[in-house]
């Protein structure tokens, strides 16, 4: 199982260190700089390594390095949850998964890392049990515990420890009930240079904020949820009922959690909200190139686009651009050669179009690479897939509570190429 | 660090002093003095917050051991908090404080009698982490309340508590009966309970490969199933992997056990998944082919693998590796889901190569134009691994669909017309593969092939585009002067490269035999003469050779119908596939090697099998899979083209020299160095080829002299090199035939080169003025060259383990063998092997790791010192009892004693006393095991009698089998 952990900054320091059984020296990590060496991205260095007592398995997630090494055979995927799970709990409790803010809270997070995880054997990794046995802070409860005396750690057992819903906690109270569901649709699509749409697939996910008095149970519905191809669901939900009915019912955990994810893949028709004409051409003779970066609207649903964002990574010849936008503000980083178009709200009427030359090192072959296009969008209100839900029924508590949903449209990986 | 202080600092101006960073800050010299003070003082607060800053310390790996008994001071709280913290601040310094430790044991045993389950949780959950000797013992007593405490939240933390503490004292664990109170923890009422008891046996059964600890029968499956609802995530992938190796009894338990798996496959977390799949993938086998059941579950298994790519680009990956097996096993999962496969321009260089890779085996005439157009698109992308992946794919595509070979052509053409350098050589590459899949069809490209001739610069492109001339000289009009300007830096060029010209230079010579002469002489002679690596100089030879005897086999030979490459080349062997879909999800599967090859501790001899198919047995199922799966009954065959890989080697039909006899090049070769070298031959050559040519052609002085020349310059300096290699002959006889006395079986075969893509070993051991030697003969029987060898051992009964790395220094050419003698030390890491002297062997090259196992003859572990004193060996021989000592015969040995008596001393078997008793000689023997095992024998020899009786006498009994058969072998020889 999971032997010890090392967290890593960008840079390469070892800044924590946790082992579950006999520590483990932290020059093992030399084999994992030497690949992240080589890497050159820190986004590719291989998350599975092989050293020659060890395996280090790793993930990057807010520049920082979560390494954990093995010694037997363990399923990676379970190391690669773990981790991530770790990083979440962090992220849940501070607010923020960093370096700071970890050095800060060094002993929580010890205290955490040690209530995760026994021998290497996940314990409890459910945030809702993590936080009745050590309190997130605040800084009241700060100020308390210094005038009291009192402690972060909880002496009970946690009460959703061990029953049939681990995840929710006995005994909870709110005055006001209230159960929200975001409905949030990411888009991953590659279009091709004429526009045609290479591959496209919807990631759905849907957040929850339960905030309800007692044990309720509560059965969300859709209108045609025939449009799913494949969920996952959080433990909470009722599978068989799903199979059978298509309805989700559950017990939901107490405070924010996900309660399902699916995919809505090419299968089906995936709508493509907005339309990008482009052409960026370097010239044989003469040190420049240009660019001309049209966007409209497409299918949108009768919604606005906002947060329109076009980023392009510029061929590492491409010195300076000289560009117009008609509408929103581009940057060019000369470092990076990352050129960003920050456009804001699409506007139907008057569409929005980034043109001008681009300047390349004198001496230098005409770039070979086509610079790819990624493409960032919000639209409130929509779920591109036209997933719906249709009603939310509560069994089990007597009171009212409030409910709302609310739907959301991203771009995940939306890229155009050139 | 200065900076990260720094920036402490500031935000200790900022006055955020809520934060745990004040713990840091205390870098001066009396940090550990000040912390001590703090840690004794009376008030509870300042306590709390001098052990906080004690474990800052800890967990940035500053040593802070020397306050131990302070901290160890601070336990006895009721502050849950401290407690904590102090158990944390234990686990981390106990090994190194061990007395000190001891005092914690008091309150460990106390809080595991405390009302609170927290507490005895936590209690015996933090002993089992404190790995000290002493503390264990003390651990037995609370362990097995807790196993059976009311609670369970108590018992499922005693459950782990028994792996802990199997893993520090095993023996401890079995004598206690703990594992007997674990296996009934999977009856158990809870379902969190079950999952760490299932999750607890694993780990110890990984240990014990051949204990029946994790006994699985209907029921047990049956609670398991039960438990695999309700617990957590995390107890779900133990139990799902733990599910995966019970085999059913039938086709319908194994439905029906899918059935109750299927609804794991819409988990959240991903491992769940895939072990879901795990179990899926594996019990599918049983179900037969036509049941409807058996359709729904393969419709069902695609969504959540497609879902698991949407997921972090590190599950991806583990994903991706997993896909690329289940692929292989059944394509029509994924047939459908190409797409999902393109690469994402942003997506991570180890996640773009592996999609890559499926994206090619799914590759079909369906879908290959879209495959195609990603794929050029790929071509043109900036990293430059992934572009040279691509054009590599695109030629791989064309050999697997074959109707799509004509458009990869096109695309690959248009490729090299964007004369990016490395592109073009990826391109030369792959084209070469399509001639050979295809002969005579693409060949109008060859024309711009040539054009980039100069543009390349590497020896796998330079190789290709020499073979290509080669292959079709007679179709390229300045055939001759492409390859002389090759052969103008012969010798600057990689031995892939020479060798390649070597050969494309004889194919023209026997194509067009009158303008190349001149050239063929030239390429010989720097082949033979002026090279000193041995395959460019034999493959030379043998050329000649065969131009000057019989040119007209020569032709026959060199230029043979070649067989067809075929896809499967990157396909993984059927049973390694088997097996590693047996093992989905796990590091294995990363690897895409067996576990057995690589995890350390694992005993390499449990290799699991998929389970049969109920009701016809044929697992062909479609078209499709007929190739990866109706091959899975038979024999492993390692490289499924082998038969051409041989035939290009050297374009020869020849079985390939034996590693075991010696070359016979220098002998025949100096024969043949008094013959007229090619003249003889030429004369039928030309007849054959050109008949209008051969009359003015034999009467041609000029081409008589050109021709005279060399065979008689050449005498001399083809010495230079026979007689080297003569020389090097006697050397390798010096370490393998000259005996020293101790004795050595002959070399057997360890590992054939079928089942180690090309690479033969035959090895044996030996004792060499006191050291143990490993002596192997290792044969490249593949096309290209080994590097990079090393050698490692599994642990093994006497510890034996390589006391240097393996030397072998020149890279191992194709067809050549090269000796090794390799030391071996006893001091290596020690576990029992069945039979004893069985020793697991991984070998390692540029290509692969290989595995083997072989015996030693145990006399090689007879140490030197081996002769006991004539008092002690009576007093041991009585002293041993009589149940120890076991009797064999040696048949058929015609040796009298005293001679016998010589041959075994020779191998330290020592005489220590002799009698004769009514003409029978009995010889009184010691001998001493590298690791202290005194064995004493005593041989009776009666004159006449072809018949030896053979007594041991051992402490440890079970290495008499072994001596005995040393015995026997020593006296045979």
């Amino acid at each position: 199982m999971i032997h010890s952990l090392f967290l890593i900054n960008h840079s390469g320091d070892i800044f924590l260190e946790k082992h579950w059984k006999s520590v483990i020296s932290r020059s093992v990590c030399d084999y994992f700089f030497e690949a992240k060496e080589k890497a050159v991205e820190p986004e590719n260095v291989p998350p599975v390594l092989q050293t020659p007592h060890h395996y280090l398995i790793s993930i990057y997630r807010g520049k920082l390095f979560f390494l954990s090494v093995i010694q037997t055979e363990v399923p990676p995927l379970f190391v690669i949850e773990f981790l991530h799970r770790v990083a979440d709990t962090i992220q849940d409790y501070f607010g923020e998964c960093s370096e700071g803010v970890i050095k800060d809270n060094v002993v929580t997070v010890y205290e955490l890392l040690e209530e995760m995880l026994d021998n290497g054997f996940p314990l409890a990794t459910e945030s809702n049990v993590l936080k009745e046995m050590i309190r997130p802070p605040t800084i009241l409860r700060s100020v308390v515990n210094t005038l009291t005396g009192g402690s972060n750690v909880g002496d009970t057992l946690p009460t959703g420890q061990l029953s049939n819903v681990p995840w929710r906690r006995a005994g909870v109270k709110y005055t006001n009930n209230e159960a929200y569901f975001d409905v949030i649709e990411e888009i991953d699509a590659i279009l091709d240079k004429s526009g045609t749409t290479v591959f496209a697939e919807i990631q759905g996910v849907i957040e929850a904020c339960v905030r309800l008095t007692g044990m309720p149970d509560l059965t969300l519905s859709f209108m045609n949820p025939r449009l799913l191809d494949d969920v996952s669901f959080h433990p909470c939900v009722r599978f068989k009922r799903w199979e059978a009915e298509r309805v989700l019912s559950f017990i939901p955990p107490d405070g924010n959690f996900t309660l399902m994810n699916y995919h809505v893949s090419s299968q089906n028709l995936v709508a493509i909200p907005v339309y990008v004409k482009q052409s960026i051409s370097f010239f044989e003779t003469g040190p420049c190139g240009r660019l001309d970066i049209t966007i409209g609207p497409k299918q949108t649903m009768g919604k606005t686009v906002e947060n329109m964002m076009v980023t392009i990574h510029m061929p590492k010849a491409v010195l300076s651009a000289n560009l117009t936008a008609t509408q929103g503000n581009y940057t060019y980083d000369i470092a990076t050669k990352v050129l960003v178009w920050d456009i804001g709200k699409l506007n139907p009427q008057k569409l929005p179009n980034l043109r001008g030359s681009l300047s390349i090192q004198a001496g230098t072959p005409k770039p070979e690479e086509n610079p790819s296009l990624n493409i960032d969008l919000k639209i409130q209100q929509v779920a591109i897939s036209g997933l719906k839900v249709s009603r939310l029924d509560m069994y089990g508590e007597k009171y009212k509570p409030f409910k709302g949903v609310k739907y959301l449209t991203k771009a995940g990986k939306f890229q155009v190429r050139t | 660090m200065q900076e990260w202080a720094n920036q402490l600092c500031e935000n200790r101006q900022f006055g955020s002093k809520m934060t745990d960073s004040k713990y840091f800050t205390t870098t001066k010299k009396g940090e550990i003095f000040e912390l001590k003070a703090e840690l004794n003082s009376d008030k509870k607060e300042k306590k709390k917050e001098a052990v906080k800053k004690v474990i800052a310390s800890m967990t940035v790996g500053k040593d802070v051991s020397a306050l131990f008994p302070d901290v160890v001071n601070c336990m006895q709280t009721d502050n849950l908090e401290l407690k904590k913290l102090v158990y944390l601040y234990l686990m981390n310094y106990a090994k190194s404080q061990p007395d000190m430790a001891i005092m914690a044991v008091n309150t460990f045993v106390k809080d595991c009698e405390d009302p609170n389950p927290l507490i005895r949780a936590l209690a015996v959950r933090t002993m089992g982490c404190i790995r000290v000797d002493k503390i264990t013992e003390y651990l037995c007593e609370p362990l097995r309340k807790c196993l059976k405490d009311e609670d369970p939240y108590v018992r499922k933390t005693a459950a782990v508590c028994v792996a802990k503490l199997h893993d520090i004292n095993a023996q401890l664990v079995e004598d206690q009966g703990f594992l007997d109170t674990l296996k009934d923890l999977i009856s158990d009422s809870n379902p969190m309970v079950v999952a760490n008891a299932v999750a607890a046996l694993s780990e110890i059964a990984e240990s014990h490969p051949n204990s029946n600890l994790l006994d699985l029968n209907p029921q047990t499956i049956n609670k398991l199933l039960t438990a695999l609802n309700e617990c957590t995530e995390w107890g779900q992938i133990f139990i799902l992997d733990c599910l995966a190796n019970y085999t059913p009894r039938d086709d319908r338990e194994s439905q029906s056990i899918c059935e109750r798996v299927t609804p794991r496959l819409s988990h959240a977390n991903s491992a769940v998944v895939l072990s879901a799949v795990k179990v899926l993938m594996k019990f599918m086998e049983m179900l037969p082919k036509d049941l409807d059941y058996y359709g729904t579950l393969l419709k069902k298994l695609a969504p959540p693998l497609v879902t698991l790519l949407s997921a972090e680009p590190e599950l991806q990956y583990v994903a991706l590796r997993n896909i690329n097996l289940i692929v292989q096993r059944r394509p029509e999962i994924l047939k459908h889901e190409m797409k999902v496969f393109f690469v994402k321009y942003n997506d991570p260089i180890y996640v773009k190569l592996e999609k890559l890779d499926i994206m090619i085996r799914l590759a079909s005439q369906a879908n290959i134009a879209q495959v195609l157009a990603e794929l050029k698109e790929y071509a043109t992308e900036v990293d430059v691994d992934f572009v040279r992946k691509a054009v590599r794919a695109i030629g791989r595509c064309a050999i697997k669909v074959e109707q799509s070979a004509e458009r990869c052509v096109s695309t690959l053409l248009d490729l090299i017309q964007t004369k990016v350098n490395y592109v073009v050589q990826e391109a030369i590459v792959v084209i070469k593969d399509i001639f050979r899949k295809y002969p005579n069809k693409y060949e109008s490209v060859i024309a711009t092939l040539c054009e980039n001739l100069d543009s390349l610069d590497e020896p796998e492109a330079r190789a290709a585009m020499i073979w290509i001339v080669g292959e079709y000289a007679e179709r390229i009009d300045n055939a001759d002067e492409l390859l002389e300007s090759f052969l103008e830096g012969f010798h600057d060029e990689s031995t892939q490269v020479q060798l390649q010209l070597l050969t494309a230079i004889v194919k023209l010579f026997l194509k067009k035999p009158t303008e190349t002469q001149e050239l063929v002489q030239q390429v010989l002679s720097l082949a033979t003469q002026d090279s000193d690596n041995p395959d460019l100089r034999d493959r030379g030879y043998i050329y000649w050779r065969l131009l000057s005897t019989d040119p007209v086999a020569a032709k026959e030979v060199v230029l043979a119908e070649k067989p067809l490459i075929s896809e499967e080349t990157d396909l993984i062997e059927p049973t390694l596939l088997e097996e590693l879909i047996c093992h989905i999800g796990t590091l294995a599967s990363v690897y895409h090697k067996p576990p057995s090859a690589f995890v350390e501790g694992s005993r390499g001899v449990q290799h699991k099998r998929l389970p049969g198919s109920a009701g016809s047995g044929d697992s062909v199922d479609s078209p499709d899979t007929a190739s990866a799966a109706g091959v899975s009954e038979a024999p492993p065959a390692v490289i499924p083209s082998q038969g051409d890989l041989l035939g290009d080697l050297l374009n020869l039909d020849l079985t390939p020299p034996t590693a075991t006899g010696p070359p016979p090049a220098p002998s025949s070769g100096l024969q043949m160095g008094a013959m007229d070298l090619l003249g003889g031959g030429l004369d039928s050559l030309m007849g054959d080829e050109s008949e209008p040519l051969g009359g003015d052609l034999g009467g041609s002085p000029a081409l008589g002299a050109g021709f005279g020349a060399p065979p008689a310059a050449m005498p001399a300096s083809f010495n230079a090199p026979v007689s080297g290699g003569l020389d090097d002959l006697f050397d390798l006889g010096g370490g393998v035939g000259m005996p020293m006395g101790s004795y050595s079986p002959p070399k057997t075969v360890w590992l054939p080169a079928m089942k180690a893509k090309g690479l033969e070993i035959s090895g044996t051991f030996a004792r060499r003025a006191g050291v143990i030697q490993m002596e192997m003969t290792l044969t490249n029987k593949a096309m290209s060259v080994m590097t990079d060898f090393a050698i490692q051992f599994n642990r093994n009964s006497f510890g034996l383990a390589p006391a240097g790395p393996l030397q072998i220094l020149t890279p191992l050419s194709p067809n050549q063998s090269i000796e090794a003698a390799l030391p071996l030390s006893t001091v290596g890491p020690v576990m029992k092997m069945e039979p004893l002297t069985n020793l697991q062997v991984a070998v390692k090259n540029n290509i692969d790791v290989f595995y083997f196992s072989c015996q030693y003859p145990i006399s090689m572990l007879f140490v030197e010192d081996g002769k006991m004193e004539r008092q002690v060996f009576l007093a041991t021989w009585k002293d041993i009892p009589n149940d120890n000592e076991s009797q064999f015969q040696i048949k058929d040995c015609h040796l009298n004693s005293d001679a016998a008596s010589n041959k075994l001393q020779g191998s330290n078997v020592f005489t220590i006393a002799k009698r004769t008793v009514e003409g029978q000689d009995m010889l009184y023997q010691s001998m001493k095991l590298t690791n202290g095992i005194w064995v004493l024998a005593e041989l009776r020899v009666q004159t006449g009698n072809p018949n030896y009786t053979v007594s041991l006498k051992c402490r440890a009994p079970e290495v008499s089998q072994c001596v005995f058969q040393s015995y026997e072998a020593m006296l045979k020889n």
